[in-house]
């Protein structure tokens, strides 16, 4: 097992890396000069001009830059948004909203989905099957706004269940809404893996071995099937999270969540390129840690893989 | 120990009589299995997956579907002649449904109707611009992967996860924040393409690592022919199912795309006719006008649920597992 932490972790390094320099490199060919934007239609002064430029490592070759940019990075330093708040700041403030919402998303998503995944797969062909199927394959083309609003329209103005914009401090019930919203991305994918999985796992061996052990289907079905059937279902969830992560810039900008997505989507609104580029880059370092961690539940899941 | 020679030669061969062994013949009479019709055409997978295809009722409902959008998309004329852009009245901003004016109008006062046929040219280019290039950049960093292994590998592997490790969309928004100043079509589907082919290369190195230790590959390899002519003639056309088999979904992935980066406001500038932008533009008037919002989300989603159907379908008849699974 260390073994295969140590490897994973080694493995993760260079990704990290090229992402990183990947990011920052779209950004270095930016058209234009960012700092002459500064100044909008008058002319700086050469030597200001000069001492910015020093100041701001842009006289510098894009390595150098980029190496400035890494260390300030592992220093914490993430950069400072448009508004002047440093990007850590901001996100000290937005993270638990978004964590808050994340989590909600992802127990409905995991327990709606499975549940109802299991069911589907032990009644393979039957009604409950079909239905969920249909509803499954609908949720999958419907994008996440069209949800948002279907979900506003529905359950916000015509039934009045729930507020359409979430109150001051994002209380939990407030929350309730946008969190089914984000979990139905999800939710249709984890039914169908779940469905798939439990139907190949029933015709296993040990499954027959089971039952004629004469255990009975209330102990065979939750140890023997479901248990062995969750396995895909665990690791598409370290892809989920990128999923989560775009939903939630969505989810929270129509919603009006003061979270992590909800500066994002402003940020990306008002055109404010350096700040929406800082916020990605911090989400895609949180999806690398993500799926890293994922990774390695994965190997404490199956011997296969951390024995190999 | 005795130093006795080991009798290595037994005395005596026990004298085996075949009935001993083999059935009788009259007992194991000739079943079906064992018949090969040589008239009937060879089948391979192409063919099984064409045969379980053609009688799914919703492979032709989706197809039907697919074509009809395809014929709004190239010909939009045939179905409204009211520009989409053009003449729009502010004094009909968000008005409701006139003769020649089925949908009513947008909150700029210009033709629902017409926006949302209009936009379906701008959703269907991004969606194959994007298919053909994640397929192309698939194909090339899957094909040679696989094949030539060992360096070649690990190079082409460790890039792809790099690409892999950023969520497309949050890729292409960094994009489009970059170079907001040229918006368009081709722009927007690099942009969302550029990040979205390693799953596609990932799929093909895994069926090239499986196909390239067949039999036929290595009697190829035993006439003498070339490693790329091998990988070109014999191992890429054995391995491309899977890779056709996710171009229809990923189709569908990339027109979601589209709408999201458009809704968001970094996707096409608000003159091109993208359903994205339409809704963007109305949810501020979900609670009066809801009319201004359904149609394109309408139009959105029924597009992508038959291009989602018929890859599902498509993916399922490629694949003997799924079709077994059903």
């Amino acid at each position: 097992m260390p073994r295969y932490i140590l490897g994973r972790v080694l493995q993760a390094i260079p990704v990290f890396l090229g992402t990183t320099f990947l990011i920052y490199f779209m950004v270095f060919a930016m058209p234009g000069d960012p700092l002459l934007a500064l100044f909008g239609d008058k002319t700086p002064n050469p030597s200001l001009l000069a001492q910015l430029r020093a100041q701001y490592h842009l006289d510098q070759p894009f390595i150098v830059q980029y190496w400035y940019y890494m260390s300030g990075i592992f220093q914490g330093n993430l950069g400072v948004a448009f508004s002047g708040e440093p990007v850590t700041a901001i996100l000290a403030r937005t993270f638990p909203v978004t964590a808050r919402l994340a989590v909600m998303a992802l127990l409905i998503q995991s327990i709606l989905g499975i549940g109802v995944g299991l069911v589907s797969g032990l009644r393979k062909g039957k009604l409950f099957d079909a239905s969920a199927l249909v509803v499954s394959l609908i949720l999958i083309s419907l994008p996440v706004f069209v949800i948002a609003f279907v979900a506003q329209f529905v359950f916000g103005i015509e039934l009045g269940w729930a507020r359409t914009t979430v109150g001051a401090g994002a209380p939990t019930v407030d929350l309730i809404l946008p969190a089914f919203v984000l979990a139905s991305i999800s939710f249709a994918v984890i039914v169908r893996l779940t469905r798939s999985s439990v139907i190949e796992t029933q015709g296993m061996d040990f499954v027959r071995t089971a039952y004629s052990k004469g255990l009975g289907r209330n102990r065979v079905i939750p140890v023997h099937i479901l248990r062995n059937s969750l396995i895909p279902v665990v690791t598409y969830l370290g892809t989920d999270f990128g999923v989560l992560l775009v939903g939630a810039t969505v989810t929270e900008g129509i919603f009006n969540i003061p979270g992590v997505g909800n500066t994002l989507y402003q940020a990306i609104v008002r055109g404010q390129g350096p700040t929406v580029v800082s916020f990605v880059t911090v989400m895609v370092l949180l999806y690398l840690v993500v799926n890293l961690l994922v990774d390695l539940l994965y190997g404490l899941l199956d011997p296969r893989i951390r024995y190999v | 120990m005795s130093n006795a020679p080991i009798d290595i030669v037994p005395e005596k061969i026990p004298e085996r009589s075949a009935d001993h062994f083999v059935a009788a013949l009259d007992d194991t009479p000739l079943v079906e299995i064992d018949s090969v019709s040589i008239a009937e055409k060879p089948s391979n997978l192409w063919i099984d997956a064409w045969r379980d295809l053609r009688r799914r009722p919703m492979f032709w409902i989706s197809l039907v579907m697919i074509l009809f959008i395809a014929l709004v998309a190239l010909f939009p004329t045939l179905f409204t002649q009211v520009p989409p852009n053009e003449n729009c009245d502010l004094g009909n901003s968000n008005g409701a449904p006139t003769a020649g004016h089925p949908f009513g109008f947008t909150k700029q006062g210009c033709d629902i109707f017409s926006r949302t046929v209009n936009g379906a040219s701008t959703s269907l280019s991004v969606g194959f611009i994007v298919i053909i290039l994640t397929t192309v950049l698939g194909i090339l960093f899957g094909a040679f992967a696989g094949f030539y292994g060992g360096v070649t590998d690990s190079i082409l592997s460790r890039v792809g996860d790099i690409f892999f490790s950023i969520p497309y969309i949050l890729a292409a928004i960094v994009i489009m924040s970059v170079f907001s100043a040229y918006r368009s079509v081709w722009v927007i589907s690099l942009a969302i393409g550029i990040f979205a082919w390693p799953s596609t290369a990932r799929v093909l190195r895994s069926e090239i690592l499986r196909v390239k230790n067949s039999d036929f590959v290595m009697a190829a390899t035993a006439v003498g022919l070339t490693r790329f002519r091998i990988l070109m003639r014999h191992v890429l056309p054995n391995s491309i199912a899977p890779v056709i088999a996710i171009t229809t979904i990923s189709l569908a992935g990339a027109i979601v795309a589209e709408a999201t980066l458009s809704f968001l406001g970094v996707g096409l500038p608000s003159t091109f006719m993208s359903w994205g932008n339409d809704i963007s533009q109305a949810q501020a008037d979900l609670r009066t006008h809801p009319q201004t919002l359904i149609i394109p989300s309408l139009a959105l989603s029924i597009t992508v649920f038959a291009f989602i159907i018929l890859g599902e379908l498509i993916r399922d008849a490629l694949d003997p597992k799924a079709r077994a699974q059903r």
